[in-house]
């Protein structure tokens, strides 16, 4: 299909564009930014006047539960909640019902997703066999199958030889491997040490359970020279460490997800189960050592952390909850918040989100890499078009999400977000287009 | 409409005197918190009785808990004397409804069987929605029912009547 | 941020839950320990009970088992003219499928009034707080490590009836303070209360230095947790903490913690021993001082009858 996306104000990040111009798309590419051609006959326009057309957003976290949900159409819901996000290409944790860890299961994931044209799924493979931590998994075939590198989601390998042994392997082949940087028995606690933590009465999670495992991380990166991404970072020491390691010049990225760069543990408030949350929620001083760190580059990406929980499993007492948000259609409006709260400029904000993220996969991308996160003439038609005007409050019921809780939940924070996704297209085809809803957009006039 | 004028000390000296006709030698003062309970107080003093007049509160058998929940937790029941087979004479300041002397009474009963049960007032202001007499009042007066009367005791000990409306 | 209001208080700041002492007003506290001395009066008359919560059904919902709290709930409850119905709900049977809040519904649509809640997680009588019906009333008996409303509230009736002012005191809390919600549910009293020394004495796996965020002193040092202290609170240590990492053993403990007639001789001559119970002989406390004469262990039982009966009626009476 030929698409134009006029009149609106282009900014790529990677190449430093900012301009009002016109993006001509047909056979899935971008064809042209500027002027189209002379002979550009679209067959769909969009008026993209007042908007910024941006390239589609590159999210580095999102749970899709499938395999395993299969009966409740997650796939289906959350990719399209994703498409509504504006975002394009999204990697999705290996800690499936069962865990990706046959090439055929990351096959199947892969092809039903393709067909369902809402948003590309790169879909992490296990490191570890049944993320058990025990005997590494056939990492050339599963990246064969398309995995984007290798993680042990939320499961961390108490064995360190083990660990070493996994780095050196997936070394050789020069995969990534994304680990939480969370010490197995320091982490058991549900809430952040901290004022807060002892007067609810919540057990903690001491900064240690992040430090230990970082300085362990970091060792056996300087011994292996594996490259490693780090899964959210929650803070201000953890940030520190990771500066100090990127001086040094270890092959090291390093993400945060939107919740740990907004929120503090005083939002937990009166037990409210949407706080509960893997990372936790920790101090103000390090959530602003988190926004410092995604500000001057020492965390590369933004990620949404997106984890759909139902809500029988968070109308629970604190701690039995189920950690997690539902966040990828939010993910854009929480760059752009942290963006306007900070003096971030547009494009290092939508950098974040874009061309950063793709930077850390590289070359896992295959072709794509040289496009993905940018809107680059030839490249992929992977856009987002936003208003950044209007905000948006978010609830049960402007959530396209499965899971429906939150803790940007308008109810809760009395904070509407900033930003609101006009269209997205995906490969040169509109994956999304925003209805106007009455109830979902108080304010903002086009 | 005109103001109503209550002499709380002249009606005093006449409670006093209704008082002394119905005393016998074995009866105790009960004085109904607040009011009742500061009349109670000179009353026994002015009668010269030996001991201490009792303390009652209608805190814990109110009927109107419900709606009001617990009252000010006020002055507690004070009863230095055995219950069971006693004169007992009931003080109040205002005698309306009747609902607060029987919550007394019910609250009497919580300490055992007393042999008569009488009751005076310094003022009976009619209004009556439960079968309940004073033997001796020292006034009777018509007030609307939006308006509530009470008594005060002034620092020097003198009391004084409150007219107030309901609000 | 919206929805801060302490969901115990009503829109004129009267108390329509309890469930925690924390963020409740010094005067509702004392409207409380008021309201339990005309009940301890009641409970010394020949007939004890008065019929406030005549026609009310109260709950008793122990997810977490404990005969002597609940007993007391009972007692209490009863003393109101209140219908009690007991539910022991073993956690095996909530794993058989039915959540929290099914329970709760079930139990609302048989016209309970009131739940008094007892449960092995922090934060529970809140969750249960936020979906019951507006005229339902949640009393916490006792949620994880968090609060224990009732004895926080009996143990300053305890103070004040042996000590009278509290602006005058020391007050020392000893033991397994961070998983006690009893110590937490002490200390907001106290701070809320106004008296001007708290110390939490014990080793620095049960008494961590985060625990001043609270407002109190922390001591590691039993003689300088005793020095001059009016009142000593002792906390049970649990059977889970006396083995393993956090405590090596129960004679260590009480070696270095426990309360023995020497180290209560460092306290002030006149200072009360409290412990909210069961004790441990030998362990946190030697019996010689938790059957001396500065022991007011059992009062203390006595005042958490009158307690639990004023918190239920006031909570009772209010609308929400």
């Amino acid at each position: 299909m030929r698409l134009l996306v006029e009149n609106g104000r282009v900014v790529d990040p990677a190449s430093g564009r900012d301009e009002r111009a016109d993006v001509a798309i047909a056979a899935g590419r971008i064809v042209a930014i500027g002027r189209a051609p002379a002979d550009f006959q679209p067959e769909r326009r969009i008026d993209a006047s007042g908007c910024i057309v941006m390239p589609g957003l590159v999210d580095l976290a999102v749970r899709l539960r499938e395999p395993g949900h299969e009966h409740e159409g997650m796939l289906q819901s959350e990719l399209r909640a994703a498409a509504a996000g504006g975002v394009t290409s999204l990697v999705c944790p290996p800690d499936t019902d069962p865990p990706l860890d046959e090439p055929g299961l990351v096959e199947m994931l892969k092809f039903r997703a393709r067909r369902l044209s809402s948003c590309r799924l790169f879909p992490l493979g296990a490191l570890t066999r049944g993320l058990q931590g025990d005997a590494l998994t056939e990492m050339a075939h599963l990246s064969e199958a398309g995995c984007v590198g290798f993680s042990q989601a939320d499961h961390p390998v108490r064995d360190t030889n083990l660990l070493m042994r996994a780095l050196q392997y997936a070394a050789t082949f020069g995969h990534t491997v994304w680990l939480r940087p969370q010490d197995a028995w320091l982490a058991t606690g549900v809430a952040a040490s901290g004022a807060v933590a002892t007067r609810l009465g919540l057990s903690s999670v001491p900064v240690a359970a992040e430090t230990v495992a970082l300085h362990t991380i970091i060792e056996l990166v300087r011994a292996t020279g594996a490259r490693v991404h780090l899964c959210r970072l929650s803070s201000a020491a953890g940030v520190a460490l990771v500066r100090r390691a990127k001086a040094e010049g270890l092959p090291i990225t390093a993400d945060v997800n939107g919740q740990s760069l907004h929120l503090t543990d005083v939002d937990i408030g009166y037990f409210n189960a949407d706080m509960r949350l893997s990372p936790p929620l920790r101090q103000q001083a390090d959530r602003d050592a988190l926004r410092r760190g995604l500000a001057d580059g020492t965390i590369d990406a933004l990620v949404s952390d997106h984890n759909p929980v139902a809500d029988d499993a968070k109308n629970l007492p604190f701690a039995e909850a189920e950690p997690g948000a539902s966040a990828v259609e939010l993910l854009l409006s929480l760059a752009l918040k942290w963006g306007q709260d900070d003096g971030v400029g547009l494009a290092a904000t939508l950098a974040r989100v874009t061309s950063d993220p793709a930077r850390v996969l590289g070359a896992s991308l295959g072709a794509l890499a040289a496009s993905a996160g940018r809107l680059v003439e030839g490249g992929v038609a992977d856009v987002c078009v936003f208003d950044p005007q209007p905000t948006w409050q978010v609830s049960r019921h402007t959530l396209r999400s499965q899971g429906k809780h939150t803790p940007f939940d308008f109810a809760a924070t009395g904070t509407a977000l900033p930003g609101r996704v006009l269209a997205t297209v995906l490969a040169g085809g509109v994956s999304h287009e925003d209805e106007p809803v009455a109830t979902a957009w108080p304010s903002g006039a086009r | 409409m005109s103001t109503l004028r209550l002499d709380a000390e002249a009606l005093y000296a006449e409670l006093l005197g209704g008082v002394r006709g119905l005393l016998l030698p074995d009866t105790v003062l009960v004085g109904i918190w607040s009011g009742g309970a500061w009349l109670a107080e000179r009353l026994h003093a002015d009668l010269q009785r030996g001991g201490l007049p009792g303390l009652i509160s209608s805190a814990l058998h109110r009927d109107d808990y419900s709606a009001r929940g617990l009252a000010g937790a006020g002055g507690a029941t004070r009863l230095p004397f055995a219950i069971d087979g006693a004169r007992i004479l009931l003080i109040d300041d205002v005698l309306f409804t009747g609902r607060t002397i029987r919550a007394v009474i019910n609250e009497l009963y919580d300490f055992g069987r007393p042999h008569v049960v009488d009751l005076a007032v310094l003022v009976d202001r009619g209004g009556r929605e439960l079968p309940i007499q004073a033997s001796f009042a020292a006034a009777k007066v018509v007030l609307p029912a939006t308006q509530r009367l009470t008594l005060a005791r002034e620092n020097d000990g003198r009391f004084a009547f409150s007219l107030k409306d309901k609000s | 941020m919206l929805s801060r209001r302490n969901p115990q208080l009503n829109a004129h700041g009267e108390l329509i839950h309890l469930l925690s002492i924390e963020g409740l007003p010094r005067e509702v506290l004392v409207h409380i320990l008021d309201t339990a001395g005309t009940f301890l009066s009641v409970n010394e008359r020949e007939v004890k009970k008065v019929p406030l919560l005549r026609g009310k059904s109260v709950f008793n919902l122990f997810f977490e088992n404990s005969t002597r709290t609940r007993t007391t709930f009972e007692i209490a409850a009863k003393r109101l003219s209140a219908d009690v119905i007991n539910l022991d709900i073993a956690r095996s049977s909530t794993a058989k499928g039915e959540t929290l809040l099914d329970t709760i519904a079930n139990l609302s649509a048989m016209h309970a009034d009131m739940f008094v809640v007892r449960h092995g997680e922090s934060g529970a009588p809140h969750l249960i707080a936020r979906h019951c019906a507006s005229h339902v009333h949640v009393v916490n008996a006792g949620d994880g490590r968090h609060a224990h409303p009732t004895q926080g509230l009996l143990d300053m009736y305890a103070i004040r009836h042996y000590k009278t002012d509290f602006s005058q005191l020391t007050v020392a809390i000893v033991g397994d303070i961070v998983h006690s919600r009893v110590a937490r549910s002490d200390i907001h009293a106290l701070t809320t209360l106004g008296v001007p020394e708290v110390r939490v004495v014990g080793p620095r796996t049960l008494v961590p230095a985060d625990l001043r965020a609270m407002g109190v002193r922390v001591c590691h040092d039993m003689a300088e947790g005793m020095r001059d202290a009016d009142v000593i609170i002792m906390l049970r240590l649990q059977n889970e903490r006396m083995s393993g990492a956090m405590l090596p053993s129960a004679a260590e403990f009480a070696k270095t913690f426990g309360l023995t007639p020497d180290k209560l001789a460092l306290a002030r001559p006149d200072a009360i021993v409290m412990h909210p119970g069961p004790i441990n002989r030998g362990v946190e406390i030697d019996s010689s001082v938790a059957d001396g004469q500065a022991s007011v262990i059992l009062p203390q039982v006595t005042f958490g009858i009158a307690v639990r009966m004023a918190v239920m009626s006031i909570i009772a009476g209010n609308e929400a």
